[in-house]
């Protein structure tokens, strides 16, 4: 046994993880009257109008204690590059021909600044969608870019949430358990993030 | 209004055609504002206030004698003032009633989320529903008139209802019902337009005005609420009604290609991760005494 996620992380994890799910609940709903709804499961739509921007600075906060924390495990390097090339034959499950990597691979590096970057933009749009009566009518124009940047930031983020979600729970079996109880097998780290497993190996040990 | 169903076809051994046959039965609605005869007593403001049953609010100067500088969420119905001086010396005293135009195209029910928060009925009326309301004020980014105003106690976004409670009891709106000069005109939109044009003819016949038109702007499928102008090239002047009003061309984005292309690739996300599972299926651990 090894200690993949310590109890900070997870936290702050599954902080962003259930404030993102019920801003994308309740967006969702806001978004197609099909998904609606997802609004009045979740209290009535004027509840989910009300609580869907506190959520979402709750969601940001979030994020920025994430980079906070994992800023040191999350760049790009050439070992990311050469990772990016045999991306194929990872999405392939011929993971033998894919070159060892630390920490994180570089999915989960783009995944990470896909939603990174993708929350700036959800809070600068979002910003100006919580008080669009505050905007004079002259300047009446960036009201719809900011819809418009606003689901285009989100569905950015849906992609790659539903990919991250897809491997998670479903591709790489002993994810979720990392995520939730913090440990992870010898076999599984040597498997999946030798790099990392052989830089601590040794020094953070349970068993 | 006409009873669409039970207008009589055919009439058993009666002479000649069935009366009535063949002529219009409209039930769109409209009112049309001859601004031309408009003198600002503003008894269409108190009468809007008096049927809806909100108290007066503050008013605020501002330098003329409008009411206060832009509608709010329990003042659907305001005069505009604007003293024009025209290129050749002239002066002209322009009052325009604002409020809703009840678009045929509404830019407000096209943006809205809500379920049943704004309803267009058969008549032409443009609607809110407060029950249904969520106060997103997407409905304000759709207006291309900067009509909806948002109760930040309630919620709730408000306009003009067009009196729709007493259009369907058969009475006129209440601001029809005030105003002593005449002005304000309500009937089936089709008589509304051969009204407007009377008067249209009238004022390029009988006076200076020879740019005197109606304006219906088809940008937003026509308005259940009218206006005979002066000068219907500047509508502008008339504390800036739009020229050429569209509904915003990113929310027709955002609410038509965007839309289907989103929830094309959210679909086909979700499917392809299943499909991807179901020919790769999950990793494997190789343990360490696998190993060679």
């Amino acid at each position: 046994m090894i200690e993949r996620y310590t109890y900070k992380e997870r936290l702050c994890h599954w902080l962003a993880g259930f404030s993102y799910l019920y801003c994308l609940a309740t967006g969702l709903a806001f978004y197609s009257p099909y998904l609606f709804w997802m609004a009045i499961v979740l209290g009535g739509g004027p509840t989910s109008r009300f609580w869907h921007p506190f959520i979402g600075l709750l969601f940001f906060v979030g994020a920025m204690w994430m980079h906070h924390i994992w800023r040191g495990d999350v760049q790009i390097g050439a070992a990311d590059r050469a990772w990016l090339d045999k991306a194929g034959d990872y999405a392939t499950n011929r993971d033998d021909l894919v070159p060892p990597q630390d920490r994180f691979n570089a999915g989960q590096k783009l995944y990470y600044w896909a939603m990174f970057y993708g929350v700036f933009l959800l809070l600068a749009s979002g910003l100006f969608m919580w008080f669009p009566e505050y905007i004079p009518f002259n300047l009446r124009w960036i009201r719809p870019i900011m819809v418009v940047l606003h689901e285009a930031a989100a569905l950015l983020t849906i992609g790659a949430f539903i990919i991250h979600v897809y491997m998670s729970l479903l591709t790489v079996p002993g994810s979720l358990t990392a995520m939730v109880q913090g440990w992870v097998t010898n076999d599984w780290a040597r498997t999946h993030h030798r790099l990392w497993f052989l830089r601590v190996s040794g020094q953070s040990h349970k068993e | 209004m006409a009873n669409g169903p039970l207008e009589i076809k055919a009439i058993s051994g009666h002479a000649g055609s069935v009366p009535g046959r063949d002529t219009s039965r409209d039930y769109s609605v409209a009112k049309l504002i001859d601004v031309t005869t408009c003198i600002g007593c503003k008894a269409c403001e108190v009468a809007c206030l008096e049927w809806n049953g909100y108290p007066f609010r503050e008013t605020v100067f501002d330098n003329t004698y409008q009411t206060m500088p832009d509608l709010a969420w329990n003042y659907y119905n305001l005069i505009r003032f604007n003293e024009h001086v025209a290129e050749d010396g002239t002066f002209s005293w322009l009052m325009r009633k604002d409020g809703c135009l009840h678009c045929a195209d509404p830019g407000c029910l096209k943006a809205c989320p809500a379920d049943g928060a704004i309803v267009q009925y058969a008549n032409g009326i443009v609607d809110f529903q407060q029950d249904h309301c969520i106060g997103c004020q997407y409905c304000v980014t759709g207006c291309p008139f900067n009509i909806p105003k948002f109760n930040s106690e309630t919620k709730k976004v408000h306009k003009c209802t067009l009196c729709s409670d007493r259009v369907g009891a058969g009475l006129e709106p209440a601001c029809i019902k005030a105003c002593p000069t005449g002005c304000l005109h309500f009937g089936t939109k089709e008589d509304m337009l051969v009204l407007a044009d009377q008067r249209v003819t009238q004022l390029k016949e009988h006076s200076s005005h020879k740019n005197a038109g109606v304006y219906d702007p088809s940008g937003v499928g026509g308005t259940h609420v009218m206006y005979v102008l002066h000068d219907i090239e500047h509508p502008e002047l008339y504390g800036g009604l739009p020229k050429d009003p569209q509904i915003p061309l990113l929310v027709r984005i955002w609410k038509g290609p965007l839309k289907w292309l989103g929830n094309v690739a959210m679909v086909g996300g979700i499917l392809g991760a299943a499909l991807h599972y179901l020919k790769f299926g999950p990793k494997e651990v190789v343990k360490e005494a696998d190993k060679p």
